[in-house]
């Protein structure tokens, strides 16, 4: 009995490590691809010192990062203002759990992995709010309350192009969800939503344009400011996790998962891990753009873009999405 | 099943403690948290009763949506507690009756729950034929349209009311019109004029 718990644990912890570890390297490598493509749009080079391209400059500055002195201050409430980084970061990694690298290769496929994702993702918002009110401190409550505010409210967009996804799927299940795409993507038919998603996806992970928590010319860089050492770098890990994890759900949702573009010889053998790695590092590629080219958005016409015009446009296309199956007897089951 | 019950004993037992702490904290912001830390384990709970759907929603609604707004409230104003607990004491008894009413309410619930037996027998969780979101789903949408609709409705009508109640139309206030900034036209805004020297033009607005 007990060997079997153990048993258990022991080869559901090696799937997390094996899980985890690639994620973790992904993220720093991310941000060496993000930091490179911002300079290249601007007609720089970017990072290129350390190591090969540049690649190891993550690894650096981390390194430095562990070298500094954190530094709590006197005001801050110390248990929270600790536990915040931690919240987002763990909450980051958390939501990887269901997500599917091909047909069988998960570490857990959950009924209501759709809703276990979304729940996670609303969940960030937690970390801000505690970092910004344990620092007990004017800029970093103010980027909180306005991260608080936005994450909220581009979440009711998000939640309603889940919906349509799930109209033309029938359940909450990804492995479902991207096997429904095999005849078709949803990107294509449900095209609209799918741009809904990614500029929502950018609001919801407080990328530019939509980046006012930390709007370094207003807020000196929100609720952020307080912190130094690792514990802001663990901010900023976890900011690039969400942002894959979004990229990830992007992908999941709308460009067919691990399934190759077309069913045919030279696509169908490259293994399907692939195939998500790269269509995540395409959406990446195109947030790494937006952060390059976009103006940051003012903040009034942040909540008029996501109040007026994302969710009266989602909730449409709901409505619109299940008059049409529901006319041409296309529901699933 | 003994590691159902233990995880079943740890969740319950920081259901438990977090409710105290959430009215025995003496800072309001603590006791949000506490509340928080409350549904999450809720959901835990749900989840262990293989309620898997239920519990996302208490994440997604309660955790994620609520309790935010809560934390934006309770931080946004400040409370003097020590003033608060001044009149302990005058609403004691009144605390004490709703109380007992709710645990009175408890008991009679739990006595004459009809699958009281039942729910002791069952060690283990009978594996249902279909998810239960889609026999959340079944059920809703159809026995229980009315019931469904009308407490949209209430929700919808409470909507309209906190809306109109806080709205406050200010005329000295200059909104953003974008199709009007949008549909500005080069020659409606722009005039090209010869100024001559030392007498400049006229700017008519």
């Amino acid at each position: 009995m007990i060997s079997e718990y153990l048993n258990i644990i022991f080869f559901d912890s090696l799937k997390i490590l094996a899980l985890l570890m690639p994620v973790l390297i992904a993220v720093a490598l991310i941000v060496w691809v993000d930091r490179r493509v911002w300079g290249l749009v601007q007609l720089r080079k970017g990072p290129n010192v350390v190591g090969p391209f540049g690649l190891l400059q993550t690894a650096a500055d981390a390194l430095k990062y562990i070298f500094k002195e954190i530094i709590i201050p006197a005001g801050a409430n110390k248990v929270i203002f600790v536990l915040a980084p931690v919240v987002t970061m763990s909450l980051a990694l958390l939501a990887w759990a269901v997500i599917p690298f091909g047909e069988n290769l998960y570490v857990t496929n959950i009924n209501v992995g759709i809703l276990y994702l979304f729940a996670v993702s609303s969940l960030g918002v937690y970390g801000i709010i505690m970092a910004g009110w344990a620092s007990n401190s004017k800029y970093p409550f103010l980027g909180a309350l306005r991260s608080a505010a936005q994450m909220v409210s581009y979440e009711v967009s998000i939640g309603f192009i889940i919906v349509t996804v799930l109209l033309c799927v029938g359940s909450l299940n990804l492995v479902d969800i991207v096997v429904a795409q095999k005849k078709i993507w949803f990107a294509i038919p449900l095209f609209p939503m799918f741009v809904i998603f990614f500029i929502s996806a950018l609001a919801e992970t407080n990328r530019p344009p939509f980046d006012l928590p930390e709007a370094e010319a207003e807020l000196v860089s929100g609720y952020q400011t307080e912190y130094s050492g690792m514990m802001y770098a663990l901010f900023w890990l976890g900011e690039y996790a969400n942002i894959l994890l979004m990229c990830a759900l992007g992908s999941i949702l709308f460009l067919g998962g691990w399934l190759p573009p077309l069913d045919i010889s030279p696509f169908n053998l490259i293994p399907s891990p692939i195939w998500l790695i790269l269509k995540i590092l395409l959406l990446f590629f195109v947030f790494a753009l937006v952060k390059a080219i976009v103006p940051r958005y003012r903040y009034d016409q942040l909540m008029r873009l996501g109040w007026k015009v994302f969710l009266p446009i989602s909730l449409l296309w709901v409505i619109l999405t299940s008059s049409v199956l529901f006319y041409f007897n296309l529901l699933p089951n | 099943m003994l590691a159902h019950a233990i995880i079943f004993y740890f969740f319950s037992f920081v259901v438990i403690a977090s409710s105290v702490m959430v009215i025995s904290s003496k800072n309001t912001v603590h006791a949000v948290f506490f509340l928080i830390l409350d549904f999450v384990s809720v959901a835990c709970l749900f989840i262990m009763l293989g309620a898997e759907f239920l519990g996302m929603i208490t994440l997604i609604v309660y955790v994620g949506a609520v309790a935010v707004l809560f934390l934006f409230v309770v931080m946004m104003i400040n409370i003097n507690f020590s003033e608060l607990k001044t009149g302990f004491l005058d609403y004691l008894p009144f605390g004490m009756l709703i109380g007992v009413v709710i645990f009175i309410e408890l008991v009679m619930m739990i006595s004459a729950w009809k699958y009281k037996a039942e729910f002791i027998v069952t060690k283990k969780i009978a594996k249902p034929l279909v998810s239960n979101t889609e026999s959340l789903g079944m059920i809703i949408y159809t026995d229980y349209i009315l019931f469904f609709q009308i407490s949209g409705l209430i929700l919808l009508v409470a909507m309209i009311g906190a809306i109109v109640l806080t709205f406050r139309r200010k005329d000295s206030l200059r909104r953003q019109d974008i199709t009007t900034q949008v549909s500005r036209e080069r020659d409606e805004s722009v005039e090209l004029r010869d100024v001559p020297n030392f007498k400049g033009v006229k700017i008519n607005d």
